[in-house]
């Protein structure tokens, strides 16, 4: 009896693992596809458009709102910190750093995931249990050309769009509460910002990790719809496994662009 | 939805997109006055820079006139040598002192330069006549100790 458990456990550990590393290989299969199909898809440029219109026009309000509340709830926090060690005129410049560096492409690459990365994952995957997929390939159009690569490259373009929108909400929300709200002095303000921000440093990284962050959630959204089992259930959990993977995947790709970016950074 | 509707939804979150990218860049970011091009640099040897770091101000009676580019140890000497890019609207005289200042206790540390009275001017790439080194303050009160000390044992 025990014996038999035992073997019925590895085979399991066996086969989870087996499956875990198949599926890791078509991931890759997937996404070497994914470019190779771009350039045909691109050139339907009103179909890239259309995923930019669903996948970044309509999440400007939520980026927009939470960025302002990120903003003025790190001037409130930022300020009570700084006064202490009469330091309140770096408030500027604490805020934009923390959101150009980390807040704006993170928590916009984040609520990117729930927002668009979702729906894109739902989109496809009942597309695929709808056997749209099928038809398509039945009339010869190939899906990753006309479905899949818009959806992508849409997703990539407008997530770095979608955090500058972010970070700039932010600073404003920031200039709101320290400036018109506290009374710090405007000058003050946006002068130890510019002083204290670098724009290669600072700026230019905080786009190149939104970038990143961009085609880490629309990789992650177009390949588990793709993959998604054809039930109303498959395309439910392929949803979760998107959120859930490409959230834990920003996080953990923004803690090694962070280490590469600003490691050595006034050294 | 008709595709004008997406055109134009998609351009207004595209030039929002830009015009933030733009705002970060120049209004956050200061990407012009900050471009090294407008500077011109000079060199200052100091024997301690005590806690300067690379894009630390350069002021002079307080205000700022450029940013230290770049620090590095001469290998010969075994003193700190700062490359300080300056504005090309301010020149300074050959016997300007550059001095390693604080802002505060626990402020910023900068470059100040005061100038003097020589009608020679530092030219590009030319080095500074005069430097003072950061005051360190451990030796400060090492120092401070060591004459208390050495006063203790003079009185009795």
């Amino acid at each position: 009896m025990p014996a038999s458990a035992i073997a019925d456990g590895l085979r399991r550990v066996g086969a989870g693992t087996r499956r875990a590393v198949t599926r890791l290989g078509f991931a890759a299969r997937f996404t070497v596809a994914v470019f190779a199909h771009s350039l045909e898809g691109l050139k339907r440029v009103r179909l890239t458009l259309r995923e930019i219109y669903f996948a970044g026009a309509l999440s400007l309000v939520i980026i927009l709102v939470s960025g302002l509340f990120v903003g003025m709830v790190l001037a409130l926090q930022g300020y009570d910190i700084l006064q202490r060690y009469g330091a309140s005129e770096s408030l500027g410049v604490m805020v934009a750093l923390s959101l150009l560096r980390e807040l704006g492409p993170v928590v916009a690459g984040l609520l990117f995931a729930s927002r668009a990365g979702s729906a894109i994952t739902a989109e496809i995957g009942l597309m695929k249990a709808t056997e749209q997929l099928s038809a398509m390939e039945m009339m010869a159009v190939d899906p990753l050309a006309r479905v899949v690569a818009p959806r992508f490259w849409g997703g990539v373009i407008s997530m770095p769009l979608l955090a500058a929108l972010f970070s700039t909400m932010g600073v404003y929300g920031a200039y709101l509460v320290g400036v018109k709200l506290i009374g710090l002095d405007a000058g003050a303000f946006w002068g130890n910002m510019q002083a204290g921000v670098d724009f290669r440093e600072d700026v230019v990284n905080g786009i190149i990790k939104s970038v990143v962050f961009g085609l880490i959630v629309s990789l992650f959204a177009v390949f588990e719809g793709y993959d998604a089992a054809p039930t109303a259930e498959g395309v439910s959990s392929a949803t979760t496994r998107t959120v859930v993977g490409s959230s834990l995947s920003i996080l953990a790709a923004d803690f090694v662009l962070t280490v590469f970016m600003f490691r050595g950074v006034g050294a | 939805m008709n595709r004008s509707t997406i055109d134009l939804w998609v351009g207004i979150f595209v030039a929002l997109g830009l015009g933030a990218i733009l705002f970060l860049s120049l209004k956050v970011g200061n990407l012009l006055t900050t471009s090294h091009s407008e500077g011109y640099r000079i060199e200052a040897a100091f024997d301690n820079i005590g806690g300067l770091k690379v894009r630390a101000p350069v002021k002079a009676a307080g205000v700022a006139v450029g940013r230290v580019e770049a620090i590095r140890l001469d290998p010969k000497t075994y003193e700190a040598v700062v490359t300080l890019s300056i504005d090309r609207q301010y020149a300074f005289t050959k016997d300007t002192i550059a001095s390693i200042l604080t802002s505060g206790l626990l402020g910023e540390v900068y470059v100040g330069l005061d100038s003097g009275g020589d009608p020679q001017l530092v030219a590009e790439g030319g080095r500074v006549g005069k430097t003072q080194s950061a005051v360190v303050l451990e030796k400060l009160i090492s120092q401070f100790l060591f004459d208390k000390a050495a006063q203790g044992g003079g009185g009795k």
